[in-house]
């Protein structure tokens, strides 16, 4: 295509794209746990995941980006939701939402600071020096070969587990087996 | 200097016609633009006709007239009837949570028309066609549910309250039956050469181009049986009738929506028309061939070619023909004399595009369209029929439905499909090994 460069769409992995789409993640996180109302938390819990679906997008992994879609947003949200909206929310919303717990509070957000500024200091080494040329066109593909291939074992394990989850969860909401 | 600028700008314009790709996918702003545009006009064409066909063919299938006074034949009811939506009071209750009631019907609206830009109506007609189209379609328009549970919970009333549940529990329900008919459907396209198959919504229907037959005829009647778990599926997933129990009038008033009103009210409704559309287009795409004319195979060669082409023009000129018929028929009196004009009037527009729609540079491009549009439409008129002739399911009838009968039936659909997809192999271990 040989168009005039200013025309021309410039890439979806912007930095401002990449701000933008933190900011949004950060500032619903923090709605997330200063909200009283549980509605609230929760809708704000959904634009934080679909904030973070569009991130996926930005790095390239499109599948990632509909899974989390489908299955975050568009399904435990939905059940997280469905149960909140039964809760009384004058009462809840009365209710203490924070115990607290200064101490451990403290060194948990300590640690994690620590661990931001050490990748903000040393990361240089970490991360590799240029962006990765991932094609997107087959993303999907890739993801299946990778999942029924090289990682099928764990992949089993995975489904194993969930199915267990699921048995677990069947043995336990009925009375008479 | 602006000249050149201006020049630049044709040359970019230009650039894309000779591409044979989607706008997106060739990077082209402008014609993304063009195509959204289109998009947004032709849904909202749609919903305006649906909602007249509605009325008109369930007055019918009743022996009523439905609308017959604002325009002939009732055609401007719609106009009439957004016009007074638009004009109607808002309300918005006094203990409503007024953010959420305010965000919920455009988050609805979002997720209702977000879908549309990788649907594709013909090989290069889509807005952009990505890798996930399917996952992106069936992703978006599960958003959908959360806007309603949001009107349901916002509007701090019993009715809407228990509209949104029953949605949002039979949303949640339908679409685990709905996403295992789609994979049986995906299963399908890697049924090729390089035995990887597609999610995007393009390559489905190239997949079934190459394989040469619509998925709903393959492996009979494993895409068969598919394609009908989704097509239930997919009228319990739009809240439509016989599975309306979101909005059952006799028991809930109007549903999630109760306390909307006025242009509020006016998004659901949009919401929901085009939330049908789409999902009619996921069933087109997947097993009746997309943009593919009938019997691309059977009656091949170019006078079949030929003849097909001309089916968009010809629909357009009998529907002209229809309203001339009907211009005619008008009783005599000077009271009609507005409304016998204004039916010839539509009749001439009508037969003006179906002659555009005759010329070869424009059947050409218009034919993937027409088909597109021509099958979504038949799943529109089913939407109607079942509304006039089913009775309304009781919720536990439709939960066991949902989970007893379609959920084990696409269970065994897709392993029986992976087993027939992957037979060649299995009979050639056996018989060599």
């Amino acid at each position: 295509m040989a168009v005039d460069t200013a025309f021309n769409m410039a890439p979806v992995a912007t930095p401002f794209f990449f701000y933008m789409l933190s900011g949004i993640m950060l500032i619903g996180g923090i709605l997330v746990i200063t909200r009283k109302n549980p509605v609230h938390s929760a809708l704000a819990l959904i634009t934080v995941l679909l904030a973070q679906a569009a991130i996926y997008l930005m790095l390239y992994a499109p599948f990632v980006a509909g899974v989390q879609i489908i299955l975050y947003a568009g399904g435990i949200m939905v059940l997280f939701l469905f149960v909140i909206m039964l809760v009384n929310i004058d009462r809840a919303a009365k209710e203490r939402t924070f115990n607290s717990q200064w101490l451990v509070g403290i060194v948990a957000a300590t640690a994690l600071g620590g661990l931001f500024v050490a990748v903000y200091t040393k990361g240089n080494n970490i991360f590799p020096e240029h962006a990765l040329s991932v094609i997107e066109n087959d993303n999907t593909q890739k993801v299946a070969t990778m999942l029924y291939g090289q990682y099928m074992f764990a992949f089993e394990i995975a489904s194993l587990l969930l199915l267990v989850a699921i048995i677990g969860a069947v043995v336990m909401a009925k009375k008479r087996i | 200097m602006g000249h050149d600028l201006m020049g630049q700008l044709v040359q970019y314009i230009q650039s894309y016609l000779s591409s044979d790709q989607t706008p997106g996918a060739a990077g082209n702003m402008f014609w993304v633009l063009v195509y959204i545009l289109a998009v947004f006009v032709g849904l909202s064409i749609a919903v305006i006709a649906m909602n007249w066909l509605e009325r008109k063919i369930l007055a019918h299938m009743q022996v009523r007239l439905g609308p017959m006074r604002v325009g002939p034949h009732g055609l401007l009811q719609p106009i009439a009837d957004a016009i007074k939506l638009l004009l109607k009071e808002d309300i918005i209750p006094a203990e409503a949570d007024v953010a959420i009631f305010w965000v919920a019907p455009f988050m609805v609206v979002l997720a209702a028309f977000t879908v549309f830009i990788v649907v594709p109506f013909g090989p290069t007609h889509a807005v952009t066609d990505m890798n996930i189209g399917i996952l992106f379609m069936l992703g978006v328009s599960s958003l959908s549910v959360l806007g309603i549970v949001m009107a349901g919970w916002a509007s701090n009333s019993h009715y809407p309250l228990i509209g949104a549940l029953r949605s949002s529990a039979q949303m949640v329900s339908y679409e685990v039956a709905m996403g295992l008919a789609v994979v049986s459907a995906i299963v399908m396209t890697s049924l090729n050469a390089s035995g990887t198959g597609t999610l995007s919504m393009i390559g489905i229907v190239q997949a079934q181009q190459e394989q040469g037959v619509w998925f709903i005829f393959k492996f009979f009647p494993l895409g068969l049986i598919a394609f009908f778990i989704f097509a239930v599926a997919m009228v319990a997933e739009t809240n439509r009738a016989p599975f309306d129990l979101a909005e059952a009038e006799s028991e809930l008033t109007a549903g999630f929506h109760t306390e909307y009103s006025g242009f509020r009210w006016s998004l659901f409704f949009l919401a929901e028309y085009s939330a049908m559309i789409a999902v009619s287009s996921i069933a087109v795409t997947l097993w009746l061939g997309g943009w593919l004319r009938p019997f691309p195979n059977l009656l091949s060669g170019s006078t079949w070619d030929l003849i097909f082409s001309l089916f968009p023009g010809v629909t357009f000129l009998f529907l002209a023909a229809m309203c001339f018929f009907n211009a005619v028929r008008m009783p005599k009196h000077p009271f009609f004399r507005i409304q016998t004009i204004g039916l010839a009037g539509f009749g001439v527009v009508l037969g003006l595009i179906g002659l555009v729609m005759l010329v070869p540079a424009v059947r050409i491009r218009v034919q993937d369209i027409f088909w597109f549009a021509a099958k979504v439409a038949t799943f529109m008129y089913l939407y109607i029929w079942y509304r006039g002739t089913f009775p309304r399911y009781r919720f536990d009838q439709l939960m066991q439905m949902g989970w007893k009968v379609l959920l084990p039936m696409g269970l065994g659909v897709l392993i029986l499909t992976a087993t027939a997809g992957l037979w060649p192999s299995i009979q050639h271990s056996i018989w060599h090994p």
